[in-house]
């Protein structure tokens, strides 16, 4: 038992870890590289704009992080994000004042019990997470389709999420903002609560856990319900930036939300990862796929980069730390 | 672990029972009932996906994950599409040429995980990337063309038995007595148990880890080959649905994800099982818009049928292995 909650006491202890500076030292290099093809990308305006996206990102992969930290996976991301939107949307377009008003608790309440439907399937029933999550998000892909008859849905864009998604407060993106502060409670969740002690120590031996006498089981179902309320607090927030819903919305996000993650430095076997290693993982991931798409490569370069990118900064910091 | 020592029917068994059912009720509702047609049909969509999902299973003993199987699928089926036509001595050395793009691919994942020490799942990630956009670069759109005999001959019947399930057997037979009987087969399954066990006992864990990642290279790459066969063009946007299909595959024939556990039969029958809940829906009456989502919730429900065992572990602490 000691030596499973051994770590996690760690959490606080201040040091800066190698992955979170290799990150922005690539965050930095990568914007400075692109700054010699196009200067424009040194503009205030360019930054804050990658700041927006990247909250977006970013929210999605606090809710990841969370799930990765159980030593678990989320792979129901893509159709959470959209069927959150699609709901959210139809209520407020509904031109019901009532059923409007109810459309971001709704979205929020679907990504919710999305999300303890999975922690169910993994708590309960055992399943690993990997195929549960993919089985709920093929039924959730079901009912999308079915629901909008394979048609753009119909509706209108909540102006909360509008606000959050879209608007700004003196120039800085309201989406950031609200990143900053889930940020933050992620932050005390993890670090100064004993959920967040859980959750870290869940990740490096569930068996110890159990036998200290924690509730594994709701803690898992709690870890993945707020997983599935964050993917659609992201859903929402894209709503509000693209000014619709749309049937595959959520379908580019799922790789660059873990990649983000386990750039960051967490741990993908469990148990082990910083929150500031995930921050600024999303921020990168944004910045590398904006930058790419400015230098107007072609798609497949810029999968081929992408990818090669990653695996290049895992083999840098994770060099001897995995064995198969 | 045994959930307990009264009842211990095979996940094989279950597995083929299950198989069994559905497959009498779809040749129950399809239109054209049971004939040679409709029975190669079937079997040439099963063996797709089961090609794809014996990939899965060689990463998935070994407690790896592929999520590159869908690319190294596409990449391979979109080089197929440049160089398995003409003369047949051109041909052969196309396929030759396409097996080894799969095996290349699979020898780069493994050396990502067992010389690089990334986890498998963010290393075939990455890698999956590339080998897409690879895929893209070469065909960026569906086209080429693959020899028409070459074909025909793997994708009718032989007398009536359809030629993919002859091949499919063929390669059940091929993998048996490797894996059951030879030192290599056996290491296999020891570093799915227990790396270091397997280690201390003297197995190469590293080679044959890397093994491993490079038949699923191969196996990656008989499926390329056999969508070629079956579409006769190169299409690079063929593969994620392979990916997240071949792991559903892998689970619902009883291979254990936590590595270990499961043979290349349960495999292919967790394919055939995918492949043919897929055609009931199709036949099935249901209003087209709906069978997505029932199609889900039998995938959902046949994982969960897998899983009934856990129900009946009285220990709790059992459950957290």
């Amino acid at each position: 038992m000691s030596a499973a909650l051994s770590r996690p006491l760690k959490r606080s202890d201040g040091r800066i870890d190698k992955s979170f500076l290799l990150v922005v030292f690539a965050c930095v290099a990568i914007v400075l590289g692109a700054s010699f093809v196009s200067p424009g990308v040194l503009s205030l305006g360019y930054l804050l704009q990658q700041l927006q996206i990247a909250a977006i990102v970013g929210i999605l992969a606090t809710g990841a992080m969370l799930v990765i930290l159980l030593g678990q996976i989320d792979l129901s991301v893509p159709l959470t994000i959209t069927s959150a939107a699609i709901l959210s949307t139809s209520l407020a377009g509904s031109g019901n004042a009532a059923l409007a008003t109810l459309a971001i608790p709704a979205g929020l309440l679907g990504g919710l019990g999305v999300g303890a439907i999975n922690g169910l399937g993994v708590a309960i029933f055992r399943i690993p997470a990997m195929v549960w999550t993919l089985a709920v998000n093929a039924m959730l892909l079901g009912i999308t389709v079915f629901y909008t008859g394979g048609f753009k849905p119909h509706g209108a864009p909540p102006p909360l999420a509008v606000f959050f998604g879209h608007d700004r407060i003196l120039g800085v993106p309201n989406a950031f903002l609200l990143w900053l502060a889930i940020g933050a409670i992620t932050l005390f969740v993890l670090k100064r609560t004993v959920f967040g002690a859980y959750i870290y120590a869940l990740g490096q031996s569930p068996r110890a856990l159990f036998l200290a006498g924690a509730p594994v089981e709701r803690v898992i179902v709690g870890v993945f319900a707020l997983a599935g309320l964050l993917s659609s607090v992201g859903g929402l927030l894209l709503v509000g930036y693209a000014n619709q819903a749309y049937q595959g919305m959520g379908d580019s996000y799922l790789m660059p939300v873990i990649a983000a993650v386990v750039l960051g430095g967490t741990s993908i076997l469990g148990g082990s990862g910083s929150y500031a290693g995930t921050f600024v993982g999303a921020i990168f991931i944004t910045l590398l796929s904006s930058v790419l798409s400015l230098m107007q490569v072609q798609d497949a370069i810029r999968q081929i980069v992408f990818g090669g990118i990653i695996l290049l900064m895992l083999l840098v910091h994770n060099r001897g730390k995995f064995s198969p | 672990m045994r959930a307990s020592a009264k009842l211990k029917i095979s996940p094989t068994a279950i597995s083929a029972l299950l198989l069994a059912i559905l497959f009498v009720l779809y040749i129950g509702i399809h239109p054209r009932g049971l004939s040679v047609y409709v029975l190669t049909i079937w079997s040439n969509q099963g063996t797709l996906l089961a090609l794809a999902a014996i990939a899965q299973f060689f990463v998935v003993l070994v407690r790896g994950i592929d999520l590159s199987v869908g690319p190294m699928i596409a990449l391979t089926n979109v080089a197929a599409s440049y160089m398995v036509s003409g003369a047949p001595a051109h041909v052969a050395a196309g396929v030759v040429a396409a097996l080894g793009v799969g095996i290349a691919c699979g020898l780069i994942n493994g050396a990502a995980v067992v010389v690089g020490g990334v986890p498998p799942i963010v290393a075939t990630l990455a890698l999956g990337s590339v080998y897409s956009g690879l895929g893209l670069l070469l065909r960026p759109t569906p086209g080429g063309q693959i020899d028409d005999a070459l074909s025909d001959a793997l994708t009718y019947d032989v007398h009536g038995a359809p030629t993919s399930l002859i091949l499919i057997v063929v390669v059940l037979a091929a993998l048996f007595v490797p894996l059951q009987r030879t030192r290599f087969g056996l290491s296999l399954y020891a570093i799915g148990s227990s790396r270091d066990a397997a280690a201390m006992s003297g197995v190469r864990v590293s080679l044959v880890t890397l093994s491993a990642y490079a038949l699923a290279g191969l196996f990656a790459a008989l499926a390329g080959l056999y969508v070629s066969m079956v579409t006769l063009t190169g299409d690079p946007n063929i593969g994620p649905a392979y990916t997240l299909n071949s792991i559903a595959a892998v689970v619902i024939g009883g291979v254990a994800l936590s590595g270990g556990v499961g043979s290349p039969l349960g495999a292919v029958l967790g394919a055939f099982i995918l492949k043919t809940i897929s055609g009931l829906m199709f036949f099935s009456g249901l209003p087209p818009l709906a069978q997505p989502f029932f199609e889900g919730a039998i995938l959902a429900i046949a994982i969960m049928l897998g899983a009934l065992g856990m129900l009946r572990v009285r220990s709790r602490l059992e459950r957290f292995a």
